[in-house]
């Protein structure tokens, strides 16, 4: 969708600015709302771009005014909510009225060392691969109300297929709950003329991760 | 702390920004009574979760990778055809996932990681990102003015220098291999990832040169 997550090339926001010997948490709750998402995700309750879109769909004034965890915790809610795992009341009550539903597993102590590793986003390929590095494309220029993993800027662009990373799952479908649709993932690198017009540095080059169903032979 | 207004300023938006914070805290706190009385999670492996973070894992994974590669050629070559497996043969850090790739910087070319749309970043070698990186400042402009945003790190790279940005767009995660200082042939590993700072590993700092171990910052 397009919202205010999509920041890639907007101006405005001002300087970076580092914070030095920055805490890992800045108050306790933000390594709680960590935590949850981790034991969540390890209990099978939600993938990971479910939580990426539930974030993208607050409201943009939201969105930028939220913390980072913060947003989190609210994209959290939603999402227990949504799925079922708790109702408002609940949360608002700060107790459960009922059980909970059935998961396929829960992160317990003994197990947290699996809950820290990342899973493995390879899936088995679906049909032949249409691109290998070297080859120009040319991005689509879609706008799907639902979640994806193509920025605006790099939408309607040329670029060089650099690298195939195998096939993955396809976040745009299993955000949509239509399953995994495994897709093949290429680094595709661009100018920054061809991104940012003729005045843009020609030094830079950009590139993105590109599943290929954003792209097409250019 | 400049001026009066300055810090009357500051003391308003602390206020402001303490009372949304306590909102938040009894609101997290809901949902994890919510979610432990569910049977979803067991707030003792969040608990470990967040020690591990704090303590476990961190950029000196990082520097210790990239303080082999400047010092086991064998090493460098497997780390840039397939760092995933490269960090997995050290042994020394949980699995960082399938999908992790090395890019190197050159006296001709300096890389530089982003995640426009989110906070994509190689947890397992970097630890936590920073608030910095999360940002809006940081996400919109990193892909469109990269020499400004090293500038803001205080990084002003020869006009010449190619700049290539890497928006970490699917589940592919990269570090960057920073160019090793001069001045420190025939040093141990252990003294050379002293070096390696978080931001070099990000593209936006370059590692410390010997003069400046004794005052690393991050």
């Amino acid at each position: 969708m397009d919202s205010v997550h999509d920041m890639g090339g907007m101006d405005g926001f001002g300087k970076v600015e580092a914070e030095v010997n920055e805490p890992p948490f800045h108050a306790p709750w933000e390594g709680r709302v960590l935590a949850m998402q981790r034991a969540m995700g390890y209990a099978g309750a939600w993938h990971i771009d479910h939580s990426r879109f539930a974030q993208e769909k607050l409201p943009p004034v939201t969105y930028l005014s939220a913390s980072y965890y913060q947003r989190w915790a609210l994209a959290m809610e939603n999402n227990v909510i949504e799925r079922g795992y708790a109702s408002p009341e609940e949360l608002k009550a700060g107790h459960a009225q009922t059980p909970g539903k059935s998961l396929p597993r829960k992160l317990t102590p003994d197990v947290v060392g699996a809950g820290l590793s990342r899973s493995s986003f390879y899936r088995q390929q679906q049909g032949p691969q249409k691109f290998k590095p070297g080859d120009r494309v040319r991005t689509r220029n879609i706008h799907p109300k639902t979640h994806t993993r193509l920025p605006r800027y790099a939408r309607d662009k040329v670029g060089v297929v650099e690298m195939c990373h195998g096939c993955h799952m396809y976040p745009d479908s299993v955000a949509a709950d239509r399953g995994d649709n495994p897709q093949w993932l290429y680094t595709v690198v661009f100018t920054s003329q061809e991104l940012w017009g003729p005045d843009a540095d020609p030094t830079i080059k950009i590139s993105i991760d590109a599943f290929e169903p954003y792209l097409d032979p250019a | 702390m400049a001026g009066h207004d300055h810090d009357h300023d500051h003391h308003d938006h602390d206020h402001e920004h303490g009372s949304e914070l306590s909102e938040t805290q009894l609101r997290v706190r809901a949902l994890e009574t919510v979610l432990t009385e569910k049977g979803y999670i067991d707030p003792a492996a969040l608990d470990a979760i967040i020690e591990a973070y704090e303590t476990k894992i961190g950029p000196r994974n990082g520097s210790v990778v990239v303080a082999r590669a400047w010092t086991d050629p064998a090493f460098k070559k497997a780390l840039l055809e397939d760092a995933t497996k490269a960090v997995a043969s050290m042994g020394h850090m949980s699995r960082v996932g399938d999908h992790l790739v090395a890019v190197e910087n050159t006296s001709q070319r300096h890389n530089m990681i982003v995640c426009t749309l989110c906070s994509c970043y190689p947890w397992e070698v970097l630890g936590l990102p920073p608030v910095w990186y999360k940002s809006a400042p940081y996400r919109s402009r990193a892909v469109k003015d990269p020499r400004g945003v090293l500038n803001d790190f205080g990084i002003a790279l020869p006009k010449d220098t190619e700049v290539r940005v890497w928006d970490s767009t699917a589940e592919t995660r990269f570090i960057v291999l920073p160019m090793r200082p001069a001045g420190t042939e025939g040093w141990s590993e252990e003294k050379l990832a002293d070096l390696v700072t978080r931001d070099s590993m990000i593209g936006t700092g370059l590692p410390l040169n010997p003069a400046q171990t004794d005052s690393k910052v991050k």
